[in-house]
């Protein structure tokens, strides 16, 4: 499709502001002013939804297909979130406004929000307070790791390296770099945490480890069983626990991290608390804490006064700082609430139940069709390889052309030829059938005529891009050619 | 039950395929020691019953008071088509565009998001955007940091300092010192600001307009900081970018912004969206998500996303950032916007508000007491020293119907009778009048 830049005809416009203002020329002196307007694209309104439409149909989205992609948990958007998210008395509400008068009077509603969805992740969790601030995933981590650096430095200690296992996602190591630590390794063996290179690790740097970050399930999606032993070896040290909450879809109402001995949590509300993922946001990664970390949060941070009104508390000495502008993505955190509001205690352990029942009915009957390195039950997700001579990608893109979005690939690292799927609770059985069908057809095919595989995707808007050539010709913009 | 679709039937026919007897013993791999101790959560409600909440949650707050508040965040009229477009579900139950084949919209919308954004700023190239415009001031000062291999910021006071609080808790853990340069009377002191970079510095970072509404060139500056090898970093409001000399007339290393007047609702602080744009030279610093034009087999033009060599799913730890979304969802309704309004538009949109502005310190300035802090040109926004402190007239005024702006005392502490007031297409004409009556009767 060519451009909207490409459809603009000049003098053409919408004339949406209609103004007898004086021009800025008028207003200000000539040196203050840009010589020439901004090349945006002068358009009707017409040509801009049309514009728009067509590109729409150039995607798959959870509406339209089904998306197995492991650790994303690409679960259905119920619509009614969308409703109460824009609602006029949130979207018109400005954030400064709750901190302006007495008491953040005239903002009541928007706080008691934001406390309800506190309570209640902190029970979910069994963690003893959250913060919204972080606006993704990998923003909650950085908060979460800085809270664990500023938990050691109240004690006077310096500590400055993060136990990191092999098959965590990229962005552990990235968020903890970010925080100014040192990343060490842990190995892992039969896809867990082997204990003795924890114990090897703390052994040689003990005093020096602020934590670990654990995804759990971890990302082959099977059960950390040594979580007794490991949050055991960290507490001679106080190093402390924590627990990336990417695959929280796995467990909830199961297991609380609180319970289990975490002291940092991070949650994706896009993926467990159902909020879409907009094409690659927003999302919102707001962070649990055990009690003795938080001192350190974020602020301000909404309470609640004896007379049950609600006002925003500023005065936090240790508070490591503010990670975002306000009090996070309000209007995810909206999304997320109406989300738990509607299941109640019951519907959330329902998800982490036929979440794990679709993952183990997929993944047994892919059992004979994929090569799945794993035989016990799996959490949430599982991973597989691609069956000798077929890879990864080629399998990926061929599902594409049978109207599935693709599992993700080459992730977890530590496994060959990896195809990692996460079908989450929201979808049939008559679903995972056909998706069983489509990847026993496709491998079929490719063992036949690998040709068949390698070509693939045909069917889609484009057929495959040749990202190398992108990569060195970095055309970036319209005007880069 | 509510989004599962299961029948019992089919649930049993399930269990017997994995080879459980139950639901729960899919679960018996969790340590029994781990295993939730309660769960004690409300019980689900009917969508109805859900959606009345929140009606409810709404109506409590008060958005129909006369509202002058800005301080970086702005209440526009967003065109209705914004939501039509960005409410396609195609768009917003899109998973980030990894399998390019089938995320070529998203792809093409970012990258022409990408196009708009350069060309608004007069940059080489932006990214697909990220978090918000405090993240982005700390992520260019990131690059200017790794691309220099020094650690001192020169950063302006008349910054937005909610953006230059998150600078500090986002640097808390690196070796980078963060050098102020105060501000005089709203206004960037900018021999100071030269005076305080030498070769010790990785970035002198300003706002234009800045925190108190003043509009300046930096161009000097940058040129300082070019001379010693640093980068200049600026900040700018899009909608007034329309019309004023662009960072890279001042020929800026890097150039951000916060989105959020490009199509955003308030929405009580988010989500919002960081803008950056650098010049090409700095391209393999450049943090987060950026797409780029590519070919297909057949020669047909698509886009992937491109130098991923820099992000943190393939570099993990030496990564450019940690950054692994971006806001795509919001940078498409910036698109949209900006697509919408058109050139003339979006200066238009400027002009209208700085006129109304004009009009508001008109009337107000005729009041006893009431002066700019500074005569110096500015745009939507502008500071006035009041007789008073702007604290105790701001909560007065609440109570008449008024937000009548943000008091910048709390920021800057000796600045407590300075009140900080924008006007934006949504005020009208007569507001103004009503505010200025207000005041009047208090002061």
């Amino acid at each position: 499709m060519k451009t909207i830049f490409a459809e603009s005809v000049p003098g053409r416009g919408s004339r949406f502001i209609e103004s007898d203002a004086p021009t800025a020329a008028q207003m200000l002196p000539g040196e203050l002013l840009r010589a020439k307007p901004p090349r945006l694209p002068e358009c009707s309104e017409l040509d801009v939804v049309r514009h728009f439409t067509g590109l729409s149909s150039l995607n798959y989205s959870v509406d339209a297909n089904f998306y197995p992609l492991g650790s994303c948990t690409m679960k259905y958007n119920p619509k009614f979130t969308e409703y109460v998210a824009g609602l006029p008395g949130f979207a018109r509400l400005h954030p400064l406004l709750a901190q302006l008068g007495q008491g953040a009077s005239q903002t009541q509603g928007a706080l008691r929000c934001l406390y309800d969805a506190e309570m209640l992740l902190r029970e979910i969790t069994g963690m003893e307070a959250f913060t919204f601030q972080p606006m993704a995933g990998a923003n909650g981590e950085f908060t979460g790791v800085s809270l664990m650096a500023a938990y050691h430095r109240s004690k006077g200690r310096k500590r400055g390296r993060m136990l990191i296992p092999d098959s965590a996602h990229g962005t552990n190591p990235a968020s903890a770099a970010l925080a100014g630590l040192e990343i060490v390794n842990v190995e892992s063996r039969d896809g867990m945490v082997a204990p003795e290179a924890l114990a090897a690790h703390m052994a040689e740097y003990g005093d020096d480890v602020v934590g670990l970050m654990m995804t759990c399930p971890n990302t082959l999606g099977l059960m950390e069983t040594h979580l007794p032993e490991i949050v055991e070896t960290l507490r001679k040290t106080d190093a402390l626990l924590y627990y990336d909450g990417a695959n929280m879809n796995a467990v909830l109402g199961k297991m609380r991290v609180g319970d289990a001995g975490f002291d940092v949590v991070h949650l994706n509300l896009h993926k467990t608390f159902a909020t879409p993922h907009g094409g690659g946001g927003p999302g919102s990664g707001p962070v649990g804490v055990s009690a003795r970390l938080e001192p350190f949060l974020p602020g301000p941070r909404v309470a609640v006064r004896r007379d049950g009104s609600f006002y925003l508390n500023n005065n936090l000495p240790q508070s490591i700082g503010s990670i975002g502008p306000f009090y996070g993505s309000f209007a995810v955190v909206v999304k997320a609430l109406a989300y738990m509001l509607r299941l109640g205690g019951e519907g959330l352990e329902r998800v982490a139940e036929y979440a794990v029942l679709n993952a183990n009915y997929l993944k047994k009957r892919l059992e004979d069709v994929l090569d799945i390195p794993f035989a016990r039950l799996c959490a949430h997700e599982f991973v597989a390889s691609a069956p000798q001579g077929l890879r990864a990608l080629d399998i990926a893109k061929a599902l594409l052309d049978r109207g599935f979005h693709a599992p993700t690939i080459y992730f977890p690292l530590i496994v060959k030829e990896c195809l990692m799927a996460e079908p989450t609770e929201t979808e049939s059985k008559q679903t995972l059938d056909a998706y069983v069908e489509a990847l026993k057809e496709t491998v079929a095919l490719g063992k036949n005529n690998p040709e068949a595989l390698t070509m693939a995707p045909r069917r889609t808007p484009v057929r495959r891009l040749d990202e190398t050539a992108a990569a060195r010709r970095m055309t970036l913009t319209d005007d880069m050619e | 039950m509510p989004f599962i679709p299961h029948t019992p039937q089919e649930v049993e026919e399930m269990l017997a395929v994995v080879g459980v007897r139950s639901l729960d013993e899919l679960f018996a791999d969790i340590p029994p020691q781990m295993r939730s101790r309660r769960f004690k959560l409300p019980r689900g409600q009917s969508e109805a019953a859900v959606c009345a909440f929140f009606e409810d949650m709404a109506a409590a707050d008060k958005t129909d008071l006369v509202s002058f508040l800005g301080a970086g965040y702005y209440a526009h009229n967003i065109p209705k088509a914004v939501d039509a477009i960005v409410g396609r579900s195609e768009f917003y139950t899109a998973y980030t565009p990894y399998q390019a084949e089938c995320s070529q919209g998203t792809l093409q919308a970012i990258f022409e998001f990408q196009t708009a954004v350069s060309r608004l700023l007069e940059m080489d190239c932006a990214n697909a955007s990220v978090y918000d415009g405090g993240t982005a001031m700390f992520e260019a000062a990131m690059m200017a940091v790794r691309s220099t291999r020094r650690h001192t910021l020169v950063v302006d006071e008349a910054v937005n300092p909610i953006w230059r609080g998150m600078l500090t808790t986002y640097c808390a853990g690196l070796a980078v010192n963060i050098k102020t340069v105060p501000q005089r009377k709203g206004l960037s002191d900018k021999q100071a600001l030269c005076a305080a970079l030498d070769r010790d510095c990785a970035a002198v970072i300003v706002q234009n307009p800045n925190f108190f509404g003043f509009i300046e060139d930096y161009t000097s500056v940058f040129a300082k900081a070019g001379e010693l090898k640093a980068f200049g970093i600026i900040s700018v409001y899009p909608v007034m970018q329309a019309v004023l000399k662009t960072p890279g007339e001042m020929n800026a290393a890097v150039a951000v912004a916060e989105g959020q007047s490009l199509g955003q609702p308030l929405n009580f602080g988010g989500p919002y969206l960081g803008l950056m744009a650098c010049k090409k030279e700095h391209i393999r610093q450049f943090p987060g998500r950026i797409v780029g034009r590519a070919t297909d087999l057949d020669g047909k033009t698509g886009y992937v996303l491109t130098l991923q060599a820099r992000e943190q799913h393939i570099r993990r730890a030496k990564a450019t950032s940690n950054i692994c979304s971006n806001q795509a969802l919001c940078a498409l309704r910036a698109l949209v916007h900006m697509s919408l309004l058109g050139p003339e538009g979006l200066a238009r949109q400027a002009e209208h508000n700085m006129h109304l502005t004009r009009q508001a310190v008109k009337q107000l300035t005729a009041l006893k007491g009431v002066e700019l802090l500074n005569n110096a040109p500015y745009g939507n926004e502008v500071a006035l020293c009041l007789p008073e402190p702007a604290e105790q007239i701001v909560n007065a005024l609440i109570a008449k119907g008024f937000a009548a702006g943000l008091p910048v005392g709390r920021y800057y502490p000796d600045m407590e009778n300075i009140l900080l007031l924008a006007c934006t297409e949504v005020n009208r004409a007569e507001h103004i009048a009503m505010l200025a009556g207000a005041m009047g009767g208090l002061l």
